[in-house]
């Protein structure tokens, strides 16, 4: 299964696919490209261009190459493809290594990948689970208490854990959707509202997702370092989720302060959520913190692309490449997790009830702590915390 | 709920500071990755 999603995760973004290429022969042309090879590049087939990309001339095999031009032994179709397929010395005067690279045809594989494959796959999955939670509410319909109310609440959650979960909920939400205006808003908005609102909301969504980031990120680490005790898999875990957790059927299995599902969210929020941080903020500060290369690097030497049938995976990026590939990770981490969290918010608001008020008020009926938490509900009597308090109303 | 909507002013700050603080300390991209002699902003107008 791993197996499986790291050869998709990687096949998507390197846009590589499984057909195999052979040498064709080109004596016609004398080693140039065919239109066999053009026409095979234009279909988005992969080309061996190895004879292109090696052909950029040696000054020193020329006789006399010193008393020649500026270019000494090496022709101007030489020179471009050398520029081109980025091995050029090219020196500049300004700008570091980024101004180094003169042309960088991978930012067309980036754009069509980001226009196609991810737009298509991202916008279905999200509608896809959109889809799914609607059709499981229409089938199970609403979680209800099945005890009595009885009346007396149990703090579930304090003030300060209600904080982080809040501040990371409120800037995931905008930062997702300042996300989707800013990849859907070419295709789903320029064209019905016009090209002026939509550069409007670009411009408000780029300062939002920019600077909101840094919210998300504070709420991450605060709910790591608040929650993380909590949620290490203990033998509970096996009874919840071979009961389904009470999901489907009538059983409501024990669980401590987080059951299995919970778990399963909380883990997924920090795994994804310090991914989409570390690669957002890898872009928020262009060509300052390269991460692919050396993590290309590191799975090349664990064999990994192997174990998948994939060739190595390049190793040798320019600057505009990481930016790419950072952009590209940062993009397909966010939408798993925002297809993880439609699923938290449907089962936290409309699919449970009661669920809610334990991030409301932080204050939970102890029928519902009986139902959903038992053995925590037992540990919080047992720390004397179950003093008897007024129902809040659901809010 | 006094927590979800302390938190919710919290995110506005933290994001007002965010902007405030980086453009100060240069790492707007307009500062970082252009030169004077390059038009962007009010100067191009």
């Amino acid at each position: 299964m791993l197996r499986v999603a790291l050869a998709l995760v990687l096949s998507l973004m390197l846009g590589l696919t499984a057909q195999a290429q052979t040498t064709p022969d080109r004596s016609a042309t004398g080693g140039a490209q065919t239109l066999a090879d053009i026409l095979a590049r234009q279909r988005g087939e992969p080309v061996d261009d190895t004879a292109m990309r090696n052909d950029t001339g040696n000054s020193e095999d020329v006789a006399g190459a010193a008393q020649l031009g500026p270019l000494g032994g090496t022709s101007d179709p030489e020179v471009w493809r050398a520029i081109r397929y980025g091995s050029a010395e090219t020196r500049v005067s300004a700008g570091g290594e980024v101004a180094s690279v003169l042309v960088q045809d991978g930012g067309m594989k980036w754009l069509s990948w980001r226009d196609g494959p991810l737009r298509t796959y991202g916008g279905w999955l999200l509608l896809g689970t959109l889809g799914a939670l609607v059709l499981f509410y229409l089938l199970r319909g609403r979680i209800r208490i099945d005890e009595e109310m009885t009346g007396r609440t149990v703090t579930r959650f304090k003030a300060v854990e209600r904080f982080g979960h809040w501040l990371l909920a409120g800037s995931f939400v905008l930062l997702g959707l300042t996300g989707l205006v800013s990849l859907f808003g070419r295709v789903f908005i320029a064209p019905y509202l016009g090209r002026e609102v939509n550069a409007t909301l670009l411009n408000a969504s780029k300062w939002i997702h920019n600077n909101v980031a840094w919210a998300f990120i504070i709420g991450l680490v605060m709910i790591f370092v608040m929650w993380v005790v909590h949620n290490i898999p203990n033998r509970s875990d096996i009874t919840w989720l071979r009961q389904f957790g009470g999901i489907i059927g009538k059983d409501h299995p024990p669980a401590k302060k987080f059951n299995a599902g919970q778990k399963m969210i909380f883990w997924s929020v920090i795994v994804f959520g310090t991914s989409i941080a570390i690669s957002g903020v890898s872009l928020l500060f262009p060509y300052e913190l390269p991460l692919f290369a050396k993590t290309f690097a590191i799975l090349n030497d664990l064999g990994l692309p192997g174990l998948v049938g994939m060739e190595p995976l390049p190793v040798l990026l320019s600057p505009q490449e990481e930016m790419q590939f950072a952009q590209g990770w940062h993009a397909i981490m966010a939408f798993v997790l925002m297809a993880i969290i439609l699923a938290h918010i449907y089962i936290g608001s409309v699919g449970m009830e009661g669920a809610y008020d334990a991030m409301g008020t932080g204050e939970v009926d102890e029928a519902w702590a009986h139902q959903h938490h038992s053995i925590w509900l037992d540990e919080m009597k047992e720390a004397g915390n179950d003093a008897p308090q007024k129902a809040h109303p659901a809010e | 709920m006094k927590a979800m909507f302390t938190s919710f002013a919290a995110i506005i700050v933290i994001a007002v500071v965010a902007s405030f603080g980086l453009e100060r300390a240069g790492f707007s991209s307009e500062e970082v990755n252009a030169g004077a002699s390059v038009r962007l902003g009010k100067d191009s107008q």
